[in-house]
């Protein structure tokens, strides 16, 4: 059974079709990584995984470790395994960011049926990701995103990651906004989570992301559509002749059944 | 609405929790306001004369504001009139004799605070908090009365210290707020039943935090209790109270009034979690509270800090101030003020500035959830002698749904150019965005909503005794339940 199988979905937005049939297998152990220009649809689809409710599933199905993913909330979602890396991490006030990483760790201990995880437990862990993602936990003492910089924020993504252990890992354009040094320290620790249990989903604007961390299969997005599907060598390809070259290749798609 | 809003919205319409009456005999004296009903509750309590005087006094100075229709109406709350000759102004549960221990109190009114989480019985207390419980309207029972004794404190109710402490209670009731103050002060300076008082002498620190637990239980009765702190040079108290009432259809009043006295270098805390009964979804019955409460730095670097968190009663309408008089004195204001369903809410501060180099910080956090109303109102004075006034306010209002309003009516008056003001104001929405990114990390809603609202009023719970805050974030997760629409 594969981890994720989405069949012909379509997805609107207030009306507007922004997803028009899109077929996707994923497996465990897999990096997928989905490719396209503005406006095609990858964002709309990493938060439809995610199960964020203003998007409107009017075909098709999500399976999840063979369930119904479209039956789930986004906490059910997050406690089965699917974790959304954010393009944009929102700021919340007031909550600690430990505190914070905590809560939401034991939400998905308790969901799990564990037990939830004391302070002497967590800190010696959670100490040992912040190395991973190079932090500094002066950081995890201020408000959860509050005062970070693009790149820290992006870095503070990725630390949830390491601490949540997500079966299925949504990266949306995690690369936006990092200078070639914070990408290189996101890039390690993504590829450091890499496991033979655990997919990813690592959702780009730009072929550059793809040089750190190397995809299995690449698929381009366009238009809400995936209109090819192939190696790792297809992101190279793309960078030299841009999106346009892909639009006239729409029976390719085929291929996307990777 | 999202179905995100749906739950949270379920979440926000959690039962009142205190709303339970306790059966008990109670001696309370017929509805209605006169000469003779201020006589009576001036015998019942075996006053000495300065007290019937200064009590009629009060009274006739209200039966003419009342007359003159004088009812304060500025504030942004809408109430249909009071009718005050429906009000029973006097209930007490009925004891017979004095009591000379806690062991004598009444166990149906000892249960009803273990209900609330307020065991009486001393050996079950919070480590290090004294609690004084009023029950209608007296006090029923002091705790650690004799360790505070040794330190030299007096904290008993304000009957007794009208007992024994008579010179005390003349010197100091009415300083900081006279009858003529405002129509509720002088209805509460009329028929004010009883509350706590405090005594701090000189260079001493209390050695625990003091506690009044206000319980309404009586049905049309009105709770007008009065206290009284006055911290002596060098001396530092911190004083919490707590409130509930059981639910009733009706509209219940509470005119309270807190008058606090601050002497050299003396330091006064004074922080409530006040949970009154708010009415029903529908916004039927709650409590009106409307109170008085103020402070006076009159000695020199003394300092008054309130701490404030408001998520009951249907109506709050309420401003602890600080008069700062001495030089170099400081007032604090921190406040969270939660107005959920039909609750409606018009509080603030009031800082004036009489000494040089005083200094004031307002912190207000308004949260409005489903129809509820929250207004800010604060006034700032730097009179002309406040030579090198420094204040800063900060109000930031949280809204949770579309249907609910927060208002802001900052009063600035500055007389002295030396001053420093500093205003700061924000308003936010619990955004989806920030509901979905918890979510997305495992957390339910009602938790995220709890997590984001609490993460809102962090600056004044960290200002609040370390029990009580815990308390105050408890309070707030159910008081929100149902909250968003």
């Amino acid at each position: 059974m594969s981890l994720l199988e989405i069949e012909n979905l379509h997805v609107s937005v207030d009306g507007n079709e922004i997803l028009k049939g899109i077929d996707l297998t994923v497996n465990a152990g897999e990096v997928h990584s989905i490719m396209g220009p503005n406006g095609s649809g990858k964002s709309t689809l990493a938060q439809v995984l995610a199960r964020r409710d203003a998007y409107e599933v009017t075909e098709g199905s999500i399976t999840f470790e063979g369930r119904d993913l479209l039956e789930m909330k986004p906490e059910k979602a997050a406690c089965e395994g699917v974790f959304l890396a954010f393009q944009y991490p929102v700021e919340i006030p007031g909550i600690g960011n430990t505190y914070f990483l905590r809560s939401a760790l034991n939400a998905q201990r308790k969901y799990r049926g564990e037990d939830e995880m004391d302070a002497m437990d967590f800190l010696p862990m959670f100490r040992e990701k912040l190395k991973l993602l190079e932090m500094d936990d002066k950081l995890m003492n201020r408000s959860l995103n509050e005062g970070f910089s693009g790149g820290e924020k992006k870095r503070n993504e990725i630390l949830q990651m390491a601490v949540l252990e997500p079966k299925l890992a949504i990266l949306d354009e995690t690369d936006s906004g990092l200078d070639i040094d914070a990408l290189r320290i996101v890039a390690s620790g993504v590829n450091s989570l890499r496991n033979k249990g655990r997919a990813m989903i690592v959702v780009t604007h730009y072929q550059r992301l793809l040089n750190y961390i190397v995809p299995d299969f690449v698929h381009v997005l366009v238009d809400g559509r995936i209109v090819r599907s192939g190696g790792k060598e297809l992101a190279l390809e793309l960078e030299e002749r841009g999106y346009s070259w892909t639009e006239h290749d729409a029976p390719l798609a085929a291929g996307a059944r990777a | 609405m999202s179905t995100d809003m749906n739950v949270v919205h379920e979440l926000a319409s959690k039962e009142y929790e205190w709303g339970f009456v306790t059966d008990i005999e109670e001696d309370r004296i017929p509805k209605g306001l006169n000469e003779d009903v201020i006589r009576l509750i001036s015998t019942k309590k075996n006053e000495p004369e300065f007290m019937l005087e200064w009590r009629l006094n009060a009274y006739r100075y209200w039966a003419s504001q009342e007359r003159a229709d004088a009812e304060p109406k500025w504030a942004n709350v809408k109430f249909p009139p009071i009718n005050y000759q429906g009000i029973t102004y006097y209930s007490a549960p009925k004891q017979k004799k004095t009591l000379a221990s806690i062991d004598e109190v009444d166990p149906e009114i000892l249960r009803t605070y273990e209900k609330l989480g307020i065991p009486l019985a001393e050996q079950k207390l919070l480590a290090n908090v004294a609690v004084d419980a009023v029950f209608d309207s007296v006090s029923v029972a002091t705790t650690f009365k004799a360790k505070l004794a040794e330190a030299g404190v007096i904290f008993c109710s304000f009957s007794e210290a009208v007992q024994k402490h008579p010179d005390l209670v003349k010197k100091y009731l009415g300083s900081v707020v006279p009858h003529t103050d405002n129509f509720y002060a002088a209805l509460n300076a009329a028929v004010f039943s009883d509350g706590s008082f405090v005594y701090v002498p000189k260079g001493v620190r209390c050695p625990m935090e003091l506690s009044t637990y206000f319980r309404i239980n009586a049905a049309e009765t009105g709770q007008f209790e009065r206290t009284l702190i006055v911290a002596d040079e060098g001396a530092y108290v911190s004083y919490l109270e707590g409130c509930t009432a059981p639910m009733r259809d009706e509209n219940q009043l509470h005119a309270a009034v807190v008058e606090l006295v601050a002497l050299d270098n003396a330091t006064i805390r004074y922080s409530t979690v006040q949970n009154w009964y708010p009415g029903d979804k529908n916004g039927k019955g709650g409590i009106y509270n409307f109170v008085t409460k103020r402070g006076k730095c009159l000695g020199r670097k003394s300092k008054i800090s309130w701490t404030q968190v408001e998520t009951g009663s249907a109506i709050t309408w309420k401003y602890p101030s600080c008069i700062l008089q001495g030089d170099n004195s400081v007032g604090e204001f921190y406040s969270v003020a939660l107005t959920n369903n039909y609750q409606q809410a018009d509080t603030g501060t009031k800082m004036i500035h009489l000494g040089r180099n005083t200094k004031s910080t307002i912190v207000s956090k308004g949260i409005s959830a489903g129809h509820g109303q929250n207004t800010y109102r604060g006034m700032v004075k730097i009179m002309k002698g406040a030579q090198g006034a420094r204040n800063y306010t900060q109000c930031d209002s949280l809204l949770i749904g579309d249907k609910c309003g927060a208002h802001t009516f900052p009063y600035i008056e500055v007389k002295n150019a030396s001053a420093r003001m500093e205003h700061e104001a924000a308003t936010s929405k619990i955004g989806e965005d920030q509901l979905f990114y918890l979510q997305q990390r495992g957390l339910k809603t009602e938790d995220a909503v709890s997590m984001i609202v609490n993460g809102f009023c962090k600056q004044v719970f960290k200002e609040l005794p370390m029990e009580f805050a815990v308390e105050a974030q408890k309070l707030l997760a159910v008081s929100l339940e149902g909250s968003v629409g």
